[in-house]
């Protein structure tokens, strides 16, 4: 067990390393010299000039790659091009808003998401079953910020029950906190959601036919205890998968929620430095957020031995 | 085993004609109206494309300063934006933009992809180096890499098509190298190879004709996926440069206006959610017509 956690662990360096070579490498496979798009069009011979060396592109590469990991290593993310500043206290600043975002969207979709795919499993064809899987294909269709204009609309315009936009960090109570949260994470959630609740209720859908569940229905057990204590217990290996790997929508998602939503965090950050072509920024943020999607399936990976007895290592 | 053909018609009931694979696609297709109704909606958008001159249209870039933000009306049936310009004009021709990246990301993703696959599943030592590569390009969100190389790269719709592509491939690589690990060890194509038949042949024979179904429904959510990147990439500003109208750079423009004329940021947000979900039912439909086994549980 400790060496596999071990292994599985090590196996993470390799994926880590893929990732920091194809942000360090694109600056070069780009067409054209990266410093003059970087300055944009209206740029001069001196600004082209001042951007290569703040770069590090007139060193050879291997140098630039080599000093360039060991200032990651020690946590230095470079220096923004625009503001002058450090990207990781940058990214430090932003960070709160699309943590809470984040978790609050995953925290309510897995609570809708899942009960949701058991109820469409259990009742198989009927209308609760087609509903279910009406939202789930319209999760994946609608994207996230047309949802978003319409919840906007709807919520916070026609009924003017929500904000609008902007954030409220939970410092400065629950309920505006949460108010402020209600519409973005709900617009962000959907496809998310949408993707649970289909492999649940995929998952479910093959539980149920197991003879273990005719047995337990046979010795009287009530229908609750045969879904929720033999049912999702034994499907909820894929389920845990799907959760892990769906981080991913909403780590992408993330930029154009907090972007309709003003929300000042990690998205919005990504918004200006493509505007304002902040390469250090848009390196430093990919690194970030794949670091957090390789961690949270690290842990998923690790979660296995407690959801399941049968899997050892 | 010598059963004379008069005994069998008097004994087991008279088997069912066989059908043809045509039939038994209608006949599927009559079952699954959801497909159709895909596949109908997904042509009227492609006709919308094509024929968007024609559609009682005027110029998308056309400027009216004087009949700046009019709500929808008899003469401007999405209303206006705020520099004049008809928003029913400009989403028909939104379409092609949308339409063009979807299916050429799904064409050059699902090409390489199983060009990089074919060769990952048949080379040991080419698999183990391109599948850490696809393993860590994987945990980067695909929105993301489209982000980072549009940060690097002029606006324009070919670098968008390029972007998405790259974002897309190590998905298709992996199914596609997953499937020819799998061929490999049929016996059919362990046959081949003993008895001397040229690799390029028993690529073309066995391999290819196996993997395309698979990469066909593949292909479906490739290009409803980059449909909707597009229209990120271009709602934050990263994407289709700005004359030439796509849904996602509409959207954009009728952004800070949105609580005085929602009419420009709904109707190509209604567009875009159609001709995603047109896409994504075809796929579906495709996927359990294909694939049987999944069509009971998804």
């Amino acid at each position: 067990m400790f060496a596999y956690i071990v292994r599985r662990i090590l196996a993470t360096i390799p994926v880590m390393a893929v990732v920091a070579i194809f942000v360090f490498a694109l600056l070069y496979l780009s067409p054209g010299d990266p410093a003059a798009i970087i300055a944009g069009d209206t740029a001069t011979v001196e600004d082209i000039v001042r951007i290569r060396a703040k770069l590090g592109l007139d060193e050879p590469v291997y140098i630039q790659f080599g000093s360039w990991v060991w200032r990651l290593l020690q946590g230095d993310l470079g220096i923004s091009i625009f503001t002058n500043l450090p990207v990781s206290k940058l990214i430090e600043q932003r960070l709160e808003p699309t943590v809470a975002l984040t978790i609050t969207t995953l925290i309510i979709s897995v609570l809708a998401a899942i009960p949701m795919g058991v109820l469409a499993a259990w009742k198989a064809g009927s209308w609760i079953d087609r509903v279910v899987m009406v939202f789930a294909v319209l999760g994946f269709s609608v994207p996230i910020f047309v949802l978003a204009y319409m919840l906007i609309f709807v919520f916070a315009i026609w009924a003017d029950l929500l904000p609008v936009q902007g954030y409220v960090s939970i410092t400065s109570g629950f309920w505006p906190f949460l108010s402020h949260m209600i519409l973005p994470s709900a617009a962000l959630g959907m496809v998310f959601a949408a993707l649970i609740a289909r492999i649940t209720r995929a998952s479910m859908l093959d539980v149920l036919a197991q003879d273990y569940i005719r047995t337990a229905q046979a010795k009287g057990l009530g229908s609750q205890q045969v879904l929720i204590g033999h049912a999702l217990k034994n499907a909820a290996v894929p389920i845990v998968t799907i959760i892990g790997i769906g981080v991913a929508l909403l780590i992408g998602g993330v930029v154009v929620t907090e972007t309709v939503f003003a929300i000042p965090g990690l998205g919005r950050l990504t918004v200006d430095a493509i505007l304002r072509r902040d390469y250090p920024i848009i390196q430093g943020i990919i690194l970030i957020f794949s670091g957090a999607y390789v961690l949270i399936n690290l842990l998923v990976d690790l979660s296995y031995t407690l959801i399941d007895p049968r899997i050892r290592y | 085993m010598t059963v004379a053909p008069s005994d069998i018609a008097l004994s087991a009931p008279a088997a069912p004609p066989r059908v043809g694979w045509r039939q038994r696609a209608w006949r599927y297709v009559r079952r699954h109206p959801t497909m159709i109704f895909g596949g109908v909606l997904l042509l009227v958008m492609l006709m919308m494309a094509v024929f968007a001159p024609y559609l009682h249209t005027v110029d998308p870039q056309a400027l009216s300063p004087i009949r700046r933000l009019r709500w929808p009306s008899a003469q401007y049936w999405f209303g206006t934006d705020m520099l004049g310009r008809d928003v029913y004009s400009r989403t028909v021709y939104g379409a092609r933009v949308s339409l063009i990246v979807g299916i050429s990301v799904a064409l050059l993703a699902t090409t390489c992809g199983l060009a990089i696959g074919v060769i990952a599943g048949f080379t040991r030592w080419v698999d183990a180096i391109v599948m850490r590569i696809m393993d860590g390009l994987m945990s980067i969100p695909s929105v993301l890499i489209a982000i980072a190389l549009m940060a690097l790269t002029r606006a324009s719709m070919e670098n968008v098509i390029f972007a998405i592509t790259v974002a897309d491939i190590p998905r298709v690589t992996r199914l596609v190298r997953g499937i020819v690990l799998t061929l490999r060890e049929q016996p059919y194509v362990e046959a081949a190879i003993a008895s001397g038949t040229s690799f390029p042949l028993i690529l073309w024979r066995h391999i290819v004709p196996n993997t395309l179904p698979p990469l066909l429904v593949q292909g479906t959510f490739v290009a409803a996926g980059a449909m909707i990147t597009e229209a990120i990439l271009s709602f934050i500003g990263a994407g289709t440069p700005p004359n030439i109208p796509s849904w996602g750079n509409i959207m954009a423009e009728g952004r800070s206006l949105f609580q005085v004329a929602y009419y420009i940021v709904l109707f190509p947000g209604i567009m875009l959610s159609l001709a995603v979900l047109a896409i994504n039912l075809l796929g579906d439909g495709l996927r359990d017509m294909l694939d049987p086994r999944l069509s009971r549980r998804l």
